[in-house]
């Protein structure tokens, strides 16, 4: 099967060597950070995670995405999805690879790494992350495969395979919910002490993973034979939009404990994102974007005959993918370590190297998605004929 | 890499086996302890404790004493950036120190607005970063110590994210380069690129039978260094007669470290 | 499956790879160097033989005795006390680690990263 990912137009091989070459740059500048240590990053002492962490909170979300079509499909048995399941578990897959390779980056000593096996700390939460992680990854691959292979031979998919698809659903509530105890746990750190943090994590999550998805579908559609349908690309549009709407509410949600309590520790993080704290506001534009983004996303969603127009529908998702990037892939992590312990403020600058690495890891994700991708299409299309 | 070959086999057995990975765990360190013993004279307690007397503290204007007693003793790099320093005990103001009570009350004296708080790790009794931490490589020892193990520590940060105090150090650079032409200590060893640091109460001198470096130095005889265990020792006598306070006390955290304000 | 003899070849190709730094090694043959002591008359912490054949496992018990444990006096077979310190009781005897310790590791290959953080007094002043 994997073979047919190595068949592809002039156009796909252009894509695939454009891609080598994001991975090649980064992976040298990866080997400098190796060499000389995370200072050549914009990292410091009061911010001391930065792109990669945010980019790894991020691709969370997008892998537990996917179960927001494995529900409909096999506890409601809603049949259309049955063919565009396989999208999301390979995109999954894609996400997970990408947020374990933004912990490796991460870490000042990565040839160490295997310390978490060899003493293993169940009282740190980072633990259960990365076997909540691993496994969902494992489960992924041994669905999305299974089921491809079934399709393509014509056989019903075997219980066993499906067992593990019902398995993935709790699953991928546990990867976000385990990535937010990351963060909610920690005293001292107030934008991060809400116990709200897993919820919103898992509505940005199940907004943002099929937002992505149908992005992509869109995509495949025109670049191949293959049509999910209209149909299947509409049932997930209503999905992000209820759940966006949900990751709107709860921030508002924030807004109002913070400043209805008005209990300043819990108000600097929000002030420092969305208005600046004692002039510093670098972020202030971006978050505000995101929150433009979100409330445009969610109107175009809303409004049925908007949504049923496909630029309307592809502007909505892409609104929506960023907005919940910027929210967390920028302003949660880094808003969550403004002001710092002593209440001063260091701002936070991505380096051009730290920032190569974050991309050429989206570009290792594109890749692998890319490849996933290409054989799913073969087996649709061969469906087809 | 450095991944050793022994260490790899017990990987690819824990790997299969995440259990028999947890009951290696739970028996290190256990191996053959009655062959080591604590050095004759060696300090022991039960629950360090340091107090910080503000009274004595800042009497000598700009005195930097315990700051570059500690520097020397653990080899601390100097950096001019802030954003790579790396300090184990170092001064800050009143407003940032007690960020919980200063920022709701203006009215306090301008002599102690302007006093140099020492600030360092709080040992607490309760440390989130040890329970953040993934390999263990910062621990809370029996005698209140939190201690790092710079041999296993991965360089995860999450201690330093998980720390209400802002007292873990990362080291984004090779800390060499920030001892260059420096007078060095050769009993101790400096750290590396990767780790994260953070004062340790003077273990290795403790084990000798000497105070930590910074009480040493003072001269004034602010700092007070003891068992907080012991209600006969020296900290506890000072606690009773005066009124100190501890950083952010309503986290939970139980420092060690008080500050007798006036 | 397709292609079923790629595959075969691919895993081959893999499992040497991943096992070169076993078969690496094999055959050579050179002596082994004689590490230079300088505290001729004086015994090491426990047996040569012992030394030999298992100081590395014994710099990891010291070091998990003493930052661990917090445990820093070791009692060797022959009943007497040492401090615990690499820095202040191997290399002090040690002193000369490029033609002690480094000799040997070259000879077998291997690079410790014990000097990462740890020092010879001699050997600081290319970085002091
Ligand atoms: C009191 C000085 C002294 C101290 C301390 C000491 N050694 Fe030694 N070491 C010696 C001497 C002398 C020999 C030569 C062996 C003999 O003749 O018994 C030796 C031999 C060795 C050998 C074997 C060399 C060979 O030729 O095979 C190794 C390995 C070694 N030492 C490592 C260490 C380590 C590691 C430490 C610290 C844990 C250490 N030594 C501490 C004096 C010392
Ligand atoms: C007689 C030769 C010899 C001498 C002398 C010697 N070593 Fe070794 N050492 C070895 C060999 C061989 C190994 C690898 C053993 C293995 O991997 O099983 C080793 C491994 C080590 C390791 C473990 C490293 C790893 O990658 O697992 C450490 C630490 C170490 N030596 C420290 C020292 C120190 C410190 C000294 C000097 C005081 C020293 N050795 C002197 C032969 C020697
Ligand atoms: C990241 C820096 C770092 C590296 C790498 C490192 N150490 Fe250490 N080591 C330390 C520090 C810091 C201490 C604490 C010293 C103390 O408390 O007295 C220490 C303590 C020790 C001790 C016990 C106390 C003492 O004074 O020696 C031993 C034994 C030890 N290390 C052995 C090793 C060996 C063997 C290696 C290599 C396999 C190694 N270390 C690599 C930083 C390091």
């Amino acid at each position: 099967m994997i073979e047919k990912a190595l068949q592809g137009s002039s156009r796909y091989w252009t894509w695939i060597g454009f891609l080598l070459v994001i991975i090649g740059a980064g992976f040298i500048s990866y080997l400098y950070q190796l060499k000389t240590g995370l200072g050549i990053t914009g990292m410091s002492r009061d911010v001391s995670w930065g792109v990669y962490i945010a980019q790894f909170t991020y691709l969370v979300g997008v892998a537990a995405g996917a179960v927001m079509l494995v529900i409909p499909e096999l506890l409601h048995h809603y049949h259309p999805y049955r063919r565009v399941v396989v999208f999301g578990e390979f995109l999954a897959i894609a996400a997970v690879t990408m947020c374990l390779l933004f912990i490796v980056v991460d870490i000042g000593q990565p040839a160490r790494l295997f310390n978490v096996l060899l003493h293993p700390t169940p009282n740190s939460i980072l633990f259960w992350d990365m076997i909540v992680l691993n496994g969902y990854l494992l489960i992924n691959i041994i669905v999305g495969y299974n089921t491809l292979l079934c399709d393509k031979k014509g056989i019903p998919v075997p219980k066993w395979v499906k067992f593990f698809a019902y398995v993935s659903i709790p699953w991928a509530f546990s990867i976000h919910t385990v990535t937010a105890f990351l963060y909610c746990g920690l005293p001292g750190r107030h934008a991060w002490l809400t116990a709200i943090m897993a919820p919103r994590f898992l509505a940005s999550a199940f907004a943002s993973g099929p937002a992505l998805l149908i992005v992509l579908l869109l995509i495949v559609r025109k670049v191949s034979k293959y049509d999910p349908g209209d149909k299947v690309l509409q049932t997930i549009a209503k999905t992000v939009c209820y759940a966006m709407i949900a990751n709107i509410f709860f921030v508002l949600l924030e807004f109002f404990t913070s400043f209805y309590s008005n209990i300043p520790g819990h108000m600097h993080g929000l002030e420092y994102l969305f208005f600046g704290l004692h002039g510093h506001d670098q972020l202030v534009p971006w978050m505000r974007t995101a929150g433009v983004l979100g409330f445009l996303g969610v109107f175009i969603l809303l409004v049925p005959p908007l949504r049923r127009q496909v630029g309307l529908l592809a502007l909505a998702c892409v609104a929506i993918v960023v907005s919940c990037w910027i929210d967390k892939g920028t302003g949660l992590v880094i808003g969550g370590f403004v002001p710092n312990p002593f209440e001063r403020i260091t701002e936070y600058h991505p380096t051009i190297p730290e920032i190569s690495i974050a991309l050429a890891i989206w570009a290792i994700g594109f890749l692998i998605l890319t490849v996933l991708y290409k054989v799913a299409i073969s087996v649709r299309e061969q469906e087809l004929s | 890499m450095e991944l050793k070959r022994r260490q790899f086999l017990k990987i690819a057995g824990a790997a299969g086996l995440l259990g028999a990975g947890a009951a290696q765990g739970l028996f290190e360190g256990t191996a053959q302890a009655s062959r080591v013993m604590h050095p004759e004279g060696a300090l022991i307690g039960k629950r360090w404790a340091m107090v910080i007397d503000m009274r004595k503290c800042g009497e000598k204007e700009g005195c930097n004493d315990c700051i570059n007693a500690c520097n020397f003793v653990h080899n601390i790099p100097h950096f001019d950036t802030p954003k790579e320093e790396i300090k184990w005990i170092w001064k800050d103001e009143y407003e940032h120190v007690f960020t919980d009570i200063s920022t709701l009350d203006p009215y306090v004296p301008e002599r102690i607005k302007e006093l140099p708080f020492l600030v360092m790790c709080n040992h607490c009794d309760n440390p989130p970063c040890v329970r953040v931490c993934p390999t263990k490589a910062t621990f809370r020892r029996p005698d209140g110590i939190v201690a790092m193990d710079y041999h296993r520590c991965i360089g995860c940060r999450f201690c330093m994210a998980a720390c209400p105090y802002g007292s873990r150090n990362f080291n984004w650079r090779d800390p060499r380069l920030g001892l260059k032409g420096r007078k060095l200590n050769y009993e101790f060893p400096t750290r590396m690129r990767g780790v994260v640091e953070k004062c340790n109460f003077c273990v290795e001198r403790l084990a000798k039978g000497k105070m930590p470096a910074c009480v040493e130095a003072c001269k004034e005889g602010a700092l007070t260094f003891g068992d907080l265990a012991d209600p006969n020792s020296e900290v506890r006598k000072l606690l009773s007669e005066n009124y100190a306070l501890r950083r952010k006390p309503q986290l939970g955290t139980k420092p060690s470290v008080f500050y007798i304000i006036a | 499956m397709y292609d079923s003899g790629k595959v075969i070849a691919g895993l081959v190709i893999f499992v040497a790879i991943a096992t070169f730094p076993f078969w690496f090694g094999m055959g050579k043959a050179a002596p082994m160097p004689k590490p230079e002591i300088l505290t001729k008359g004086q015994k090491c912490v426990e047996s040569k033989e012992y030394m030999r054949s298992t100081h590395m496992q014994l710099l990891n018990e010291w070091r998990d005795w003493a930052l661990r444990d917090g445990k820093r006096l070791y009692e060797n077979e022959r009943g007497e006390k040492i401090y615990i310190s690499l820095q202040n009781t191997c290399m002090k005897c040690h002193s000369n680690k490029d033609k002690f310790c480094d000799k040997c590791h070259e000879y077998a290959s291997i690079k410790p990263y014990c000097w990462d953080c740890h020092y010879v007094p001699k050997e600081s002043k290319k970085w002091n």
